[in-house]
Order: structure tokens, then C-alpha cells, then sequence
């Protein structure tokens, strides 16, 4: 993380956004494709993980919408490994987490991916209503969302005999300050930030 | 031998999916005198849904577990789940190094400035199975006498500079332990590349893809076993295999065990009390010590 | 009575516009002790040199200021010009409107009030000037090279040539350093032993060089021109005089498998050994560690059969104090070891290998003989993977910065490779090419047009083995950061150039700065390439940054003229800006109490001990003395001072608080 960039207030690029509020620099990025080459998911993407730096570089509009559509940052698994081996420490996958929330938030998280964005918000939301993740209701939330309703049905009945899935939310996670605090937050993300 | 307590937070995986992680976890625990104390009403960590869509709670969420684990008077946390155990440090290393985001995640937890100080540190199962190992030979009752793959996967090893922990590219920890109850570990290249971690649900080909060049790498050193210590790398090996087999030109049929499975076996505890027969693949050895067969 | 002439420079614009130049000439006139003061448009100049000359004659001035830019500018100039109207340099003194008035205020009163307040400063300060002598310091015209690579031992021969005693002291049992274990070199291939080797014989042949290999500096004393270096010759074990280099101790050596150095450890040596063949001088030495004699009394085998009888096992080392009067670092560079690349194996794949070990492999001199061979099984690989800016340009590795010879000698590697191996495919995983210099581009280029060298812009993420393959997960990034996976039958890693291990240590124990990455300091990165901040110490060659073979040569040449320039002076002359202990009649004879707390905080190591005898030889009191030849006149000491016994000529206390009592 580069500290010495200072982020003008006039610049309310992506760039510039993502410096502030994730403390990631991505004038820091030379472009050297080692994450792209080490990054387990490339193969499948549209644009290559260096590839989505270079857009936000650029600063302009149509790059970042480029990047923010992209299917590319849905694809990511979040191993880490590109961060591990950049030569100048680039946060990626700080970088990825803040696009995916930025493309949300505008609408523009490419369709291709409804499937992964919907299982995060399943996930999510199982975990608000419960204060754990209670996962055979997940796992209905998301079916209900995707449309998928007959993936996996071979798997459950062994996952049933397994123990391995409780027809039950499991209780103990103080669902009520669960709430809370994703109440909180949604307060806390409406503030203009410092 | 005195008892060592350490905070422990299982994480929403070790009572569902994973169960037999927490089953093996606690049995071993009890076996080598370890006192697990539970964080009361411990909430989920977020795990990778939280930060990918919602960086606030992804740190909120863990922060909150490790300060409930503050206010329970435990210095120490020890998570088996590597998803959690990446969670809760990456939370207390924001907390520690932001201002701005220490000073958010106390308006999201409703805390006083300064709760947030002095966050329990936090293990994870191999760290802790390490700092205890000498405990483990002697109760070693029936040595693990396989040749297997130590699989670390990401999170346990990844970002260094917040984990940590073991070397980076090529870890030997779990290796250490395997071979502390005697077994033979393989040198191999895939120790930590992914395995597809939360797609296992929504992008089933990618772990299919992951899964099949980790156990193609495995099988051709000839492990017998795969060893793990997260539940998303035994799930998307294990209860994946059926999509793995479909890109392997010979299915494979290694069982995946956890790392505390593995000590749990050679400290002579039953199979059923580790959790084995909970397994997709069939936990069965080639070797003449094999454990009788899982009964599913 | 004084008679101060000030004089005011516009220099052009620079002062003039922003200064009121003529309002500062009158009130100078009205200071005391001022009898003439004028404004000129260009003092430096030789009409206002002839100006100043003039008027200190027709106005019998004696002390002069002139106010005008920064002293580092001009303040030789001016000195020189008082000097020749016939006054003491010393008593010329500069007011410096421009620097510190003029280029950092606005055109307002204040400024040309401030301006004033200089001049008047200077005045009261020149009043108080004494007439000083320039300081002579005798020379010993013998100079000490360190490292016997190719930048040592052009140093050597260019002040040996001179005319000078040179002492070359190399650490290894023979010079030529790292330019001996090249195969060829960039841009035209010349074989690197084939243009080196002359140089070395040339070295050990000249009257005035005198060569101690297998010896190294334990300890440098004493300031410029009069250094005393404490040299330690370790012990060879071989009468060197009788030794006629037949070889026959090293055929019948039984130990013989020792990593060799030279071969990077692609060969074994036995423990009585010559580097290389071409070694200068063609002496064995004994290497004591993994010597079977040493470590259990039997053998002695090269004992029985050296047919001069030269073996000497009980030979210690020798340790001589020679007088020297400049040294030139030629220490060198390592590169970084494979050890340190987690992502490529951690050093473990034996086809994984660095830069150097290429060249041994691709030496004819070396062990395969030239051919480019796998050292895990000997066999020839049919695709090569070169990976340029291994560990360079890497904040995460600890080496931000660019090794400099990289680029040439990958594209170097890849084009010997080619021609070697027919059919085979040479890959270089690049960042950028950076072929500045003289024909490097075209030998860049040549490598990919004519020679068929594959080259792919982006970084490896990841090597590792399958099936006695390497598997190398790389990127091109000019395809639209597309990965490329490629099976490799060898891996070559063009890693960063370092400072040696002990580079510290060494600069250390010589009081000479370095950079954050132990690369020795130059005193000034653009003018002064070839000194350091130590005077009379200087540096050639890649101790001090990573430089290839005709850059290394030039500042070779560079440090030589310096060392040359300095002893064909008959004394040293320095500025007698130094510090001065009192000395008063007796039986004070000095208000310096002997604390020493100046010789602590001085950071020259310029004040000595000084007893004060009387006639019999009675110690009657110790004092502070200050070595002229060393002092910086940084006035530390004169601060530290509790009895104000120090003080420093041309800013004596007096002065400064005269100046500060006219603000």
C-alpha cells in the first residue's frame, strides 16, 4: 500500500476512490502480468487481473465501466496468491472486493455471474436472519433466486444421512446483534466518508 | 500434564458440513489435554460472501467473534475452519493498522473506542497442533503408516504478511505433524493452489477444473491419501469428486482426510468418533495397517 | 582600523530584480569599518574581477565582501582574485543575496532589508577574519587497490602505469573476480577469459604492482596520504617460491568432492586446489576446512608427492602494515541466490539455476566443456526458459531497483544457447529490454531476428517440476495479459545484482557511507561517480553500483586518475578551515582540559591525544590536538567544548556571535 500518492479531492475516479477508502495504489501496478499468471481462475476470465488495473489507471469513465462490468471480478476466488507474489505489493483482491461492491451498487455486475453474486447474498442474508449461516435455508434462498432448482438434488439426501445438513437453523449465533449490526452498517455505508 | 485452554471458535462449517472437522477437532483435543473453550454466542465470520460483497460486515463480523473472545478473558483463539481463520485475522489486522476502519467497525458493533484494543491472536488448527506436538508421540497408539499428500490450500498460508505463518509457496507444518505419527509425506507442487473454494455451489466446473489438477498431481506422486485442514478444500475434493472424476482420465478414489483425523487415528480413537463414515469418498487405505473399512 | 570594501553583485536579474541593490551598496557604506562599497552588474565576471582588484589597490582596502550568490558557487573565484591583488584569501568573505535572499523572497522592503542585515553580518565577520594558510600535508605515493576483479585490475595497471607502487589485495586465491567465470561477453562475444587474462598477467608481471592474493584488509588507519593499512595474508600452505604450478598435489588429492566454487557448484574441487586454471598466480591453496590432514592428522599425500617439496602445513598467516596513501574499493557484486525465490522452488530444482551458473555451463573452460547441459541428468535441454528481472525491480523481494546487466546477458544466454543447441528454443520472459549502451540494442535484436529467441513481455508467476519437467506458469501481457504455460527442460533465472555479503562490514571498518542496499556511496550521484565521502578513498566497479564490463572499466580508469592526480601533487593542500585547540604559555599551556568529549563527537576521527611534556619527558598534561589533514571544519567539536579551548579558524565564536548580534 502506497501512501505517498495523495488522493486530490477533484479526483473522484475509481483510482482515486479505491485509495482512499481501500489504501490500494494502483499507480503502484507496472503492468508485469504476474498475477494474471499465477491466478488460478485467468483462464475463464474476460478481462486478465493486471488487465482490470490497467482500466482503473486510465481513469477514465469507459474503462471503469469496463471493469465493473466485467465478468472477471465475480470469478475471482479470493485465494490471495496474486498479492503473494506481486513484486510491488498491489492489494488485488482489495481491489477485487471494492469493484464487486462498487459494480452492485451501479447495477452493472455483468449477468453471467448472477449466479455467484446470488449465492453471496444468500449467504448473507442467511447469516443476518440467523447470526449463523443456517445452510439448507442458504441453499433454498439461493435455488429461489437462481432458478436452479434441481442442482445438487442428487447430493442431499446423502448429505441428510451424513449429518452433514440440518433440516434447522442452528441457533446460538444472538441473531437479534446480528441484525443490529447489519442495520448499523447499512447507516455507516450511507456516510460520506472522510 | 497440565491443561492448555485456548479460545476456540469453530466457525458455521464444523457443526454443518463439516462436522467430522469439528468432531476429530474435539476428541484430539480432549485426547491431548487441550480445554476448547468455546467463545459464547460466537456469530458467524462472513466468510468469503462478506468480503467479496460487503466490506464492512467482513470486517464487523469476525471483529465482533474476537471481541466477544476479549470479554470471555481469552487471549487466544484457535479457528480449525481456514476461511474463518483468515477472516478473523485479516478483521483484527484492519482494525489494527486503519483508523478509519477500527473507528467504523465500533459504530457497526455499538462499542466504546478502545473495546477494540488487545484482540485476542488468533491460530490456527496446525499452528496450535504444533505448539502442543511433543504431547502427540506419546499417545500415539497405532502409527498412521500411509503415504500422503499434505493439501494446505490458500488461506492458512496466504497473504504472508498478515498470516504469518509457515513458508509461503512450499509449507512443511502439517507435514511435520504427519510424519509425527508416522506417516511418509509426498513432495509435491500443488500444496497450496486453490481448489475453488466457495464456487463449490455456484460455479461447480471451476472446482471441478481446480480439484481434478490437485488430485491428478497427487495421485501421480502416488499419495494415498490427500490431508486437509479447511472444509471447503475436503468438501470441493471429497464431496466434489463426482465433477473431479468427470475430467480425470482414470477416477481417482483417495479418501481426503483432515489433519486431525490423521492424529486422531493414530492416537487410537474410533473412526466413528472422528467422523469418517461422514465422508463422500470412502475413507479405506491400500496398506496392510488400513483401518477397517468406513461403514457409510 | 579596518578598511572593508563591499561589493554587490546583481548578477543579473537573479539579485537585482528582486533586491534593491543600490539601497544595500548605501548602507553599506555607512557600517563601521566600511570604506567603499558599489553595486556591479556580474562580479564573477572579468570585468568585475578587475573591478574588485582595482579597488582593493586605489582604495588600500585589506578585507573585502562581496555579496553575491552562494560561496559554493564562487567563493574560489573570489578568494583567488583577492589573492592576486595581494591579500589573504582568508579575508575575503561572501554575502549570499541570491540563495538565501533573493531567489526565496519577494521584490518588497523586507527583502532588501534582509539583504542588508547579510552584508552587515559579513562585515562584522570579515573584521574578525585572520589572515589563514592553506594546510600541507605530506603524501605517500603508494596506493592500496581492493578486489582484484576487472575494476581492480584496471585501477592497478592505470596507476602502476602512472608511475606509482600499487599493492592489489584480492580475497580469492587468484584475481579476476567475476569477469573470469563469463563465457563471453556483451555485445560482441568475445570470449571473457581470452580478453581478461592478459590483463591479469600484465598485473603480476608489473614492476609496480605488488599482488597479494588469498589476503584481505583487516584494518584501515590514518586519513589521506597517509593511510596504514594492517593487511592479513592467510596461510596457502605452499611455499609460493618453490610451488612451480605442476598440479600434480591436486590430481592426488583423495578429497575431491567440494562443491566448486568457480563452477558455481556444477563441478567438485579437491581440498588442494587452483580456481581455474588460468589463475593468476598459478599457485594451489590448501583449503584448511575440508583439508583430511587438518581435520585428522593422516594423509599428507601432496606432501609426498610434490616434486619441489613446497607443501608447508604449518604455515601461518601473515599479518604487514603497509603506508598507503589512497585506496581504491573494487570489492565487487554477488548476485541473489536461487534460494530466495519461494515461487521457483526455493532453490531445490537442480534445473532451476541462476545467471552464473549458465556461464560455467556455457564456459568452454567450464565443466560440461561448453555444452549446455541439464544438471539434474546431464541431458541437453530442447526449451530453455530464460527469466529476466529475477528478484530486480521487486519491492516485495527487498531489490527495487534494476541490476542494470540483466537484459544483455539474458539475451546473451538465450543466443548462445541457440547456437549450441540446434533445434532447440530459447524463451525470455522479459519486463522491458534495456540495452542502452553501445550496440546492445542490435545484440538484442539479433538475438530475436536472426537467432529465433522467443520473447514473451510479462513476469512467472510460478516453476515447479512434473515429470523431470519444469512446469513455468508465465503471462504475455502483450497479447492482452494472456497466460502462457510452457514445459521447460531448464529454467534460467537472471537474478539481482547485490552488494556483497560483507560490504557492510567492510564500510564500516573503513568509515565510508553506503546506500540502504550496502552498494558504497559515491560523494556525489552525477559529479563525483568515482569518490566517496572519505578522502582519500575512491571507488571502481560494481561495489558501488550494478555496472557492466566497459562502464566498470572507465570508472576504473576514473579512480585511477584520481589516486594519480593526487600523488602527483609534492603535498596535499587543504582549505584551513579547521578547529584548533588553544595552546597558552605556561603552566596553562592550553584551557583545554583533557575531557576528549570533542574526540568523541567528532565524526572524522580528527582529534588526537596530545601530552604535553616538559623537558625531562614528564607527561604534564594531556590535550586535544586536531589532525589538519583530516578535520572537515564541521564545528562539532567547538560546540562540545566546555572550556572553549576549540574553535574554528574562519568561524571562530567570536565571529558567529558577532553576526548574530547584528540581527
Amino acid at each position: 500500500m502506497s501512501s505517498h500518492h495523495e488522493s486530490s479531492s477533484a479526483r473522484d475516479s475509481l483510482a482515486a476512490r479505491l485509495e482512499k477508502e481501500g489504501g490500494v495504489s494502483v499507480a503502484d501496478c507496472y503492468q508485469c502480468g504476474k498475477c494474471t499468471a499465477g491466478c488460478p481462475a485467468a483462464v475463464d476470465m474476460d478481462v486478465a487481473p493486471s488487465q482490470v488495473l490497467r482500466l482503473l489507471q486510465s481513469e477514465t469513465p469507459k474503462h471503469e465501466e469496463r471493469a465493473l462490468s466485467s465478468l472477471s471480478i465475480w470469478l475471482c476466488i479470493g485465494c490471495e496468491t496474486c498479492v503473494t507474489r506481486c513484486p510491488q505489493e498491489v492489494d488485488l483482491p482489495r481491489a477485487m472486493d471494492f469493484l464487486r461492491q462498487e459494480a452492485l451498487a451501479r447495477k452493472l455486475a455483468n449477468q453471467e455471474a448472477d449466479d455467484v453474486v446470488a449465492f453471496h447474498q444468500a449467504f448473507l442474508k442467511s447469516v443476518e436472519k440467523g447470526g449463523r449461516l443456517f445452510e439448507f435455508g442458504m441453499i433454498g434462498d439461493y435455488k429461489l433466486r437462481t432458478g436452479h432448482f434441481f442442482k445438487d438434488l442428487g447430493l442431499a439426501p446423502t448429505m441428510f444421512l451424513k449429518g452433514k445438513m440440518s433440516p434447522f437453523p442452528h441457533g446460538g449465533g444472538n441473531k437479534r446483534e446480528v441484525a443490529k449490526m447489519f442495520a448499523r452498517a447499512r447507516a455507516v455505508k450511507k456516510e460520506p466518508q472522510k | 500434564m497440565t491443561a492448555l485452554r485456548i479460545g476456540y471458535y469453530p466457525g458455521c462449517s464444523l457443526t454443518g458440513t463439516s462436522r467430522d472437522f469439528g468432531e476429530s477437532t474435539r476428541v484430539v483435543a480432549e485426547a491431548l489435554d487441550i480445554d476448547l473453550a468455546e467463545i459464547p454466542e460466537w456469530n458467524c465470520c462472513g466468510s468469503s460472501p462478506a468480503h467479496m460483497i460487503d466490506h464492512v460486515m467482513s470486517v464487523a463480523l469476525p471483529v465482533n467473534v474476537l471481541l466477544k473472545a476479549k470479554k470471555a478473558g481469552l487471549a487466544e483463539v484457535m479457528s480449525p475452519c481456514s476461511a474463518c481463520y483468515s477472516r478473523l485475522v485479516m478483521g483484527k489486522h484492519e482494525v489494527e493498522t486503519s483508523p478509519a476502519a477500527k473507528a467504523q467497525v465500533e459504530k457497526v458493533l455499538a462499542c466504546p473506542s478502545g473495546a477494540l484494543d488487545g484482540l485476542p491472536k488468533v491460530l490456527n488448527v496446525i499452528e496450535l497442533l504444533a505448539r502442543i506436538s511433543d504431547r502427540i508421540p506419546p499417545k500415539v497408539t497405532r502409527k498412521f503408516d500411509q503415504t500422503v499428500a499434505c493439501y494446505y490450500g490458500c488461506l492458512m498460508v496466504r497473504p504472508p504478511k498478515v498470516t504469518g505463518f509457515d513458508r509461503t509457496e512450499d509449507p512443511v507444518e502439517m507435514d511435520k505433524l504427519v510424519a509425527l505419527v508416522g506417516g511418509k509425506t509426498i513432495d509435491w507442487s500443488f500444496k497450496t493452489e486453490c481448489c475453488g473454494a466457495s464456487f463449490s455451489i455456484s460455479r461447480t466446473s471451476v472446482v471441478g477444473r481446480l480439484g481434478a489438477k490437485i488430485l491428478q498431481d497427487a495421485v501421480k506422486r502416488k499419495a494415498e491419501a490427500v490431508i486437509v485442514a479447511c472444509p471447503m478444500c475436503h468438501s470441493n475434493l471429497d464431496l466434489r469428486r463426482g465433477e473431479i472424476n468427470k475430467r480425470l482420465e482414470k477416477p481417482a478414489d483417495i479418501p481426503v482426510l483432515f489433519i486431525t483425523q490423521v492424529i486422531g487415528l493414530a492416537l487410537g480413537i474410533p473412526e466413528k468418533k472422528l467422523g469418517l463414515h461422514r465422508h463422500f469418498v470412502r475413507v479405506k487405505f491400500p496398506t496392510k495397517t488400513a483401518p477397517t473399512q468406513a461403514v457409510p | 582600523m579596518a578598511r572593508v570594501g563591499v561589493f554587490i553583485c546583481h548578477c543579473g536579474e537573479n539579485i537585482a530584480g528582486t533586491v534593491d541593490v543600490g539601497a544595500v551598496a548605501k548602507a553599506a557604506l555607512d557600517m563601521p569599518g566600511v570604506v567603499h562599497a558599489v553595486e556591479y552588474k556580474y562580479m564573477c565576471s572579468d570585468p568585475g574581477q578587475t573591478l574588485l582588484k582595482d579597488a582593493i589597490r586605489d582604495k588600500k582596502l585589506d578585507r573585502v565582501v562581496v555579496a553575491a550568490c552562494s560561496p559554493r558557487m564562487h567563493e574560489p573565484t573570489f578568494r583567488r582574485t583577492t589573492e592576486e591583488a595581494g591579500i589573504n584569501p582568508f579575508l575575503c568573505e561572501m554575502a549570499n543575496l541570491r540563495e538565501h535572499c533573493s531567489w526565496v523572497h519577494e521584490k518588497a522592503p523586507p527583502t532588501t532589508k534582509k539583504a542588508i542585515d547579510l552584508v552587515r553580518l559579513q562585515v562584522e565577520k570579515v573584521k574578525r577574519d585572520r589572515p589563514l594558510n592553506p594546510i600541507r600535508v605530506p603524501i605517500t605515493k603508494k596506493a592500496l587497490v581492493l578486489g582484484g576483479g576487472i575494476a581492480g585490475i584496471q585501477a592497478a595497471l592505470d596507476i602502476a602505469n602512472a608511475g606509482s607502487p600499487v599493492l592489489l589485495v584480492e580475497k580469492s586465491p587468484s584475481i579476476g573476480g567475476h569477469m573470469s567465470q563469463l563465457s563471453e561477453t556483451f555485445p560482441t562475444l568475445d570470449c571473457s577469459q581470452c580478453i581478461l587474462t592478459p590483463r591479469m598477467v600484465e598485473v603480476a608481471r608489473h614492476p609496480n604492482i605488488t599482488l597479494y592474493t588469498y589476503s584481505e584488509l583487516e584494518k584501515l588507519d590514518g586519513f589521506i596520504g597517509n593511510f596504514k593499512a594492517t593487511i592479513r595474508r592467510k596461510a596457502r600452505k605452499i611455499d609460493e617460491k618453490l610451488c612451480n604450478g605442476c598440479g600434480v598435489c591436486q590430481q592426488k588429492c583423495p578429497v575431491k568432492k567440494i562443491p566448486d566454487e568457480f563452477n558455481e557448484g556444477l563441478s567438485n574441487r579437491p581440498a588442494i586446489f587452483v580456481p581455474f586454471p588460468q589463475a593468476v598466480p598459478n599457485k594451489p591453496v590448501i583449503d584448511v576446512a575440508n583439508c583430511t590432514y587438518y581435520k585428522t592428522g593422516k594423509c599428507r599425500a601432496c606432501e609426498k608427492l610434490c616434486p619441489t617439496k613446497a607443501i608447508r602445513f604449518d604455515q601461518e598467516d601473515q599479518i604487514e602494515v603497509h603506508d598507503i596513501g589512497a585506496v581504491v574499493l573494487a570489492t565487487g557484486f554477488r548476485t541473489m541466490p536461487t534460494s530466495n525465490f519461494s515461487e521457483y522452488g526455493y532453490g531445490k530444482y537442480k534445473d532451476v539455476i541462476d545467471g552464473m551458473k549458465f556461464e560455467r555451463l556455457a564456459s568452454a573452460s567450464g565443466p560440461t566443456g561448453g555444452a549446455i547441459k541439464r544438471p539434474s541428468d546431464g541431458k541437453e535441454p530442447r526449451h530453455v526458459v530464460f527469466i529476466a528481472c529475477a528478484g530486480s525491480r521487486d519491492r516485495l523481494k527487498g531489490v527495487p531497483y534494476c541490476s542494470k546487466i540483466c537484459c544483455m546477458y539474458t539475451a546473451k544466454h538465450a543466443m548462445l544457447y541457440q547456437h549450441k543447441v540446434h533445434g532447440g528454443q530459447a524463451t525470455v520472459f522479459y519486463m522491458d529490454v534495456r540495452a542502452a549502451g553501445k550496440n546492445y540494442d542490435e545484440f538484442v535484436r539479433r538475438a530475436i531476428e536472426e537467432d529465433g529467441v522467443k520473447y514473451v513481455r510479462g513476469r512467472v508467476s510460478r516453476v515447479y517440476e512434473d515429470d523431470g519437467q519444469l512446469v513455468v506458469k508465465g503471462v504475455d501481457t502483450l497479447l492482452g495479459a494472456e497466460p502462457v504455460e510452457i514445459r521447460a527442460d531448464m529454467v534460467v533465472l537472471a537474478t539481482a545484482v547485490q552488494a556483497q555479503h560483507d560490504a557492510e562490514e567492510l564500510a564500516q571498518r573503513l568509515h565510508v557511507s553506503y546506500d540502504p542496499y550496502k552498494f558504497f556511496a559515491e560523494a556525489h550521484p552525477k559529479l563525483r561517480p568515482v569518490e566517496t565521502n572519505t578522502a582519500g578513498i575512491f571507488l571502481a566497479g560494481a561495489c558501488q553500483a550494478p555496472r557492466d564490463i566497459p562502464e566498470t572499466v572507465a570508472q576504473a580508469s576514473g579512480a585511477a586518475v584520481k589516486v594519480a592526480g593526487l600523488f602527483s601533487q609534492p603535498e596535499l593542500t587543504r582549505e584551513p578551515i579547521i578547529a584548533v585547540v588553544d595552546r597558552q604559555p605556561p603552566p596553562v599551556f592550553s584551557s583545554c582540559v583533557g575531557c576528549f568529549l570533542c574526540k568523541s563527537a567528532c565524526p572524522y576521527q580528527a582529534i588526537e591525544e596530545e601530552p604535553i611534556k616538559n623537558r625531562n619527558g614528564d607527561v604534564l598534561k594531556v590535550v586535544a590536538k586536531v589532525n589538519p589533514g583530516l578535520c572537515q571544519g564541521c564545528g562539532t567539536c567547538v560546540s562540545t567544548c566546555r572550556t572553549k579551548a576549540i574553535d574554528l579558524q574562519g568561524f571562530s565564536n567570536e565571529q558567529v556571535f558577532a553576526e548574530l548580534m547584528c540581527i
